[in-house]
């Protein structure tokens, strides 16, 4: 399995009050529990079940995923800047993995 | 004599076979007639409140020729203030195995309600948005989706 791999878009800087739109991808297969292997045999569940973002430590978007999410999660979400920090995103694995990104942001 | 014979045998033949085809037919008109698990979850969801149908932005492909990648994106109109915001949304699908598809939890610090993700489709089915608000009022909206290829494996 290719490694499991967060990457995200947020612009370096932005002015105030302007609503930037951040994206997120994370790369992870997503097993629903009903697909198959290539003996016919079920693939066990594992997904990225939920994923949440705090910008200076307060959280600020969350996301409850499930089975019917797509390989690969793409996330995509606005936000309204108003001062200079950073953003955490936080994945969490079926399996109590935790996959993290940090991303600054300069506001003007 | 025997040519005969074996006529009217295939004439029985195409009418049994008729005769299975509309009974798969009434059948699947049955099936679609099942409970609707997404509606269900609604209720659940909105604990038998007034649910409005309205027309929140709900953009879905119209025919979606993959059902493994099928982007879905919403974008609802709220000032984000601490008075009046969108607290959750609710993706549903009734034609999935199961009929959630995703939660989001958003804040005022937001400051619009509107997010991108893509989606899992088994079928054609028809896709619902459920909005709640701060102060506890639900908005929900629907669209079908066309599925060529199914995405749900098995």
């Amino acid at each position: 399995m290719s490694k499991i791999k967060p990457r995200g878009k947020v612009p370096k800087t932005a002015s105030v009050d302007e609503i930037i739109e951040i994206k997120t991808l994370i790369r992870h297969p997503m097993h629903s529990g009903r697909m198959k292997d290539k003996d016919g045999k079920k693939i066990p569940k594992r997904i990225i079940n939920k994923f949440l973002v705090k910008f200076n430590g307060k959280q600020v978007f969350g996301m409850d995923l499930e089975p019917s999410i797509s390989t690969n999660p793409y996330i995509a979400f606005p936000f309204k800047a108003k001062k200079t920090g950073t953003f955490d995103f936080e994945w969490t694995d079926d399996n109590g993995d935790k996959y993290n990104m940090s991303r600054k942001m300069t506001v003007s | 004599m025997k040519q005969i014979k074996m006529k009217i045998i295939s004439r029985r033949n195409v009418l049994h076979l008729l005769g299975g085809a509309t009974g798969s037919v009434l059948f699947s008109k049955y099936a679609l007639s099942k409970p609707n698990l997404a509606l269900n979850k609604i209720k659940e969801i909105s604990k038998n409140a007034k649910v409005d149908e309205v027309d929140l932005f709900l953009d879905v492909p119209e025919i979606a020729e993959n059902g493994n990648q099928v982007k879905v994106s919403f974008d609802i109109e709220s000032p984000m203030t601490e008075e009046d915001f969108v607290k959750t949304v609710y993706i549903l699908a009734d034609g999935n195995p199961a009929p959630n598809v995703a939660k989001f939890s958003f804040t005022t610090d937001m400051g619009a309600c509107s997010a991108t993700t893509r989606m899992r489709l088994s079928k054609t089915q028809n896709i619902y948005l459920l909005a709640e608000y701060n102060n506890g009022n639900f908005a929900m909206t629907k669209s079908k989706v066309k599925v060529t290829i199914g995405g749900c494996g098995g």
